[in-house]
């Protein structure tokens, strides 16, 4: 079983390619998105989808406006911005926007698992306590 | 050395010119002005002091016409209210003498009378002339044949000069003459005392140029008899001339007919003492020409001199402006080129940042395959490992220096927070690094543990830091040295000093260092700028940066940089969480 289904979000695909083989290898069920826009398409087609680790620097649509469009659309999925141009500024725009984290390539494997995982049971725990919620709504509901 | 010269050559062409143009418009036209009054005033006090003389002429003509007719009409008077009888008879006429002189105050001198043959039958007077035969004398000759006669002035029988006046009557067909003679002195004291100016004087002249006046002076009569008669000048009543006299002195000659033209009054005066108050005008005139003239000079020279020094000190500023303007203008070029370096290096290093990812990836890629079963049993496992390791080492390499190039190419972010100054050190240290290997210069670094944050901004501080190391490092790049680096806290201050062994700076330059666009270094190797923003950052964050240096020792740069209050040490910082954001932060929703 995997640790968890993750969307990569990068311009570069080699980069792409190479990071899925790899984290494929640890147990992470994989799929790829090219730019901003290509991303909310998978996301559209592919419910369940727990994690999207997002370049920023994209063309069609860039990583900041897909944050937004994924966080308003599909506000349980986490986004974990990943970039090679990081500044203070857009990792705090970034958490504003809601982002989970912010890691710069090339980035370490280990740490972008372990980021990845935290994300992944972020998003569960949140959709438990949803579906908690809607349960009790339920159970008073009937009379 | 040539320019200067040729510009001085140029300043001193430009006065002269300058001078000249002035004079020449302004003297000139006051010369000319000064001549053409001159000469008219000239003309119009000749015409002045030749109306003068004329006006006196005529008045004395006047008078003396007045004197002679007077005195004739007395004789004739007497003539006809007298017979031939009366008048012969002596006592008659003695009487008649005593009458006149009581009359005319002795003005007559004797009287007689003389018939046809010239003989004087009878005389009243001092001289006991009675019965003297005057036929062939000149003044009979003419009295007899005219009404009444004045005669010359001469000496006559008497033996001193003298004149008579003469009637002529008739006596049974017979002519008679009364004769009067006339006292000279009177008649002289009428031309004598006549003055003017100092050396005027007048006299009277018969047509021979005989006196018939004593002149107080010595006066050539024949020469100017014949000047007159020479220009025609005896048949005018009145005329003005100019003539040299054996002196070589100008005379002015005024001279007015008298008796019908048989007398002539002159009166003379020196042409210079005629024109005594022009020529004295004229000296003062020239004097103040002179002295104008002199003045005009000396104001030119002294205006011209400011203005020549006025240009040529507005062209020494023009030069030093437009020199400045150079320098800033080449300063904001570099300034300019140094922002575009910058961002390129920031395109190059987000560039590179993709590819070393890749390259990075792929290592680990390969890593990650190797642990598979079928490649452990490898001969060149070691070796494949070492490798990956290598390229992974060296990919974190180029991560490390494209991150740091990043962040100081990134616009300056001039929000306030918490820096710690050790790393920002030690970040500096390792971007210059390699350029200190490659020019022999040992870097040392003592840094106090633990080190309170200051609040600046990041950017600003690692500007700094890093314009000190670099010029450090210049001042030693062609011999080699020793930049130490220190960070130490003294009291209520993070101090850190950049001391190097560099050339030093002169002690005449160390007040200027912090100038705007001060800099030693030729153009292109620097702005001027570096220092002069270090100091503004530094004041503006409430520090102080101070300079020591000895030419030939090198040179230490000290920064007092205030604790930011209310944080002691960097994990309380931490806690706060008010502090720098690392790169790789989480941050809990």
């Amino acid at each position: 079983m995997s640790i968890a289904k993750v969307l990569l979000t990068d311009d570069e695909k080699p980069f792409v390619e190479t990071m899925i083989k790899r984290l494929e290898k640890r147990d992470l069920e994989m799929a790829a998105a090219y730019n901003g826009q290509d991303a909310l398409d998978r996301l559209s087609e592919d419910s369940t989808i727990e994690v999207v680790i997002l370049d920023i620097k994209m063309p069609v649509m860039g990583g900041m406006a897909a944050l937004k469009e994924i966080k308003s659309k599909y506000p349980l999925v986490e986004v974990i911005m990943l970039t090679g141009h990081a500044t203070v500024e857009t990792g705090i725009e970034g958490m504003k926007m809601g982002a989970f984290d912010y890691l710069m390539k090339p980035c370490d494997m280990d740490q972008l698992l372990a980021k990845v995982e935290e994300a992944a049971q972020r998003k569960r725990k949140h959709e438990q306590k949803i579906m908690d919620a809607r349960l009790k709504e339920i159970t008073l509901r009937k009379p | 050395m040539d320019e200067q010269r040729a510009e001085k050559k140029s300043y001193k062409s430009l006065f002269r010119k300058v001078v000249l143009i002035i004079l020449f418009t302004a003297i000139t036209p006051t010369l000319v002005v000064s001549i053409f009054i001159l000469d008219e005033f000239r003309i119009s006090y000749r015409q002045k002091v030749y109306d003068h003389l004329t006006l006196l002429a005529r008045k004395h003509k006047k008078n003396i016409d007045m004197f002679l007719d007077e005195k004739l009409m007395d004789i004739r008077m007497l003539a006809s209210t007298n017979s031939f009888k009366e008048l012969s008879n002596q006592s008659s006429l003695n009487k008649k003498f005593v009458e006149l002189q009581r009359a005319f105050d002795r003005v007559f001198v004797d009287i007689g009378v003389v018939n046809h043959e010239g003989r004087q039958i009878a005389y009243a007077g001092p001289y006991g002339l009675s019965g003297a035969i005057y036929t062939d004398t000149q003044w009979f000759k003419k009295a007899i044949t005219s009404a009444y006669f004045i005669s010359d002035v001469f000496k006559g029988l008497r033996g001193e000069p003298h004149f008579i006046v003469t009637v002529k009557h008739e006596h049974e067909g017979r002519p008679w003459i009364l004769r009067a003679t006339i006292d000279f002195g009177e008649f002289n004291n009428l031309v004598e005392y006549l003055r003017i100016g100092k050396t005027g004087f007048a006299f009277i002249l018969n047509q021979d140029g005989q006196f018939q006046t004593n002149p107080i002076a010595d006066v050539k009569p024949d020469e100017l008899i014949q000047y007159l008669k020479n220009n025609n000048l005896l048949e005018r009543p009145q005329s003005i001339s100019k003539m040299e006299n054996d002196g070589g002195n100008e005379v002015l000659y005024a001279v007015t007919m008298l008796k019908n033209g048989e007398w002539m009054m002159v009166l003379q005066q020196d042409y210079k003492d005629a024109f005594t108050e022009f020529n004295n005008t004229q000296k003062i005139a020239f004097l103040i020409i002179i002295i104008g003239s002199l003045g005009i000079i000396a104001c030119t020279l002294i205006l011209s001199h400011q203005l020549i020094r006025r240009i040529s000190l507005a062209d020494e500023e023009k030069q030093t402006v437009a020199e400045e303007k150079e320098i800033m203008s080449q300063q904001v070029i570099e300034t300019g080129k140094l922002a575009s370096i910058g961002e390129l290096a920031a395109g190059i290093a987000h560039e590179i940042n993709n590819p070393v990812a890749i390259m990075i990836e792929e290592a680990g890629w390969v890593q990650d395959l190797l642990e598979e079963e079928e490649f452990r049993q490898s001969e060149n496992l070691k070796e494949l490992y070492r490798a990956l390791k290598q390229i992974n080492t060296q990919g974190k390499r180029c991560k490390e220096i494209t991150h740091k190039l990043l962040s100081f190419a990134r616009k300056t972010d001039s929000r306030i927070a918490d820096v710690f100054v050790n790393s920002l050190l030690d970040e500096i240290v390792y971007l210059s690094s390699q350029r200190a290997k490659y020019g022999n210069i040992e870097i040392h670094t003592q840094f106090e543990d633990d080190l309170p944050p200051i609040a600046a901004s990041e950017t600003e501080m690692q500007q700094v830091f890093l314009n000190l190391v670099n010029n450090a490092l210049d001042a030693m790049e062609k011999t080699g040295g020793k930049l130490t680096l220190t960070a130490k806290r003294r009291d209520d201050d993070i101090i850190v000093a950049v001391a190097d062994s560099g050339h030093g700076i002169a002690a005449g330059n160390l007040s200027r260092v912090f100038d705007p666009f001060y800099t030693t270094k030729p153009v292109g190797k620097g702005t001027g700028l570096g220092l002069s923003i270090c100091y503004g950052i530094v004041k503006k964050i409430g520090g102080d940066i101070i300079v020591n240096s000895e030419k030939g020792q090198g040179t230490t740069f000290e920064i007092r940089l205030p604790i930011n209050q209310g944080q002691d040490t960097p994990d309380e910082a931490a806690e706060s969480a008010g502090g720098q954001l690392p790169l790789s932060a989480t941050i809990e929703l």
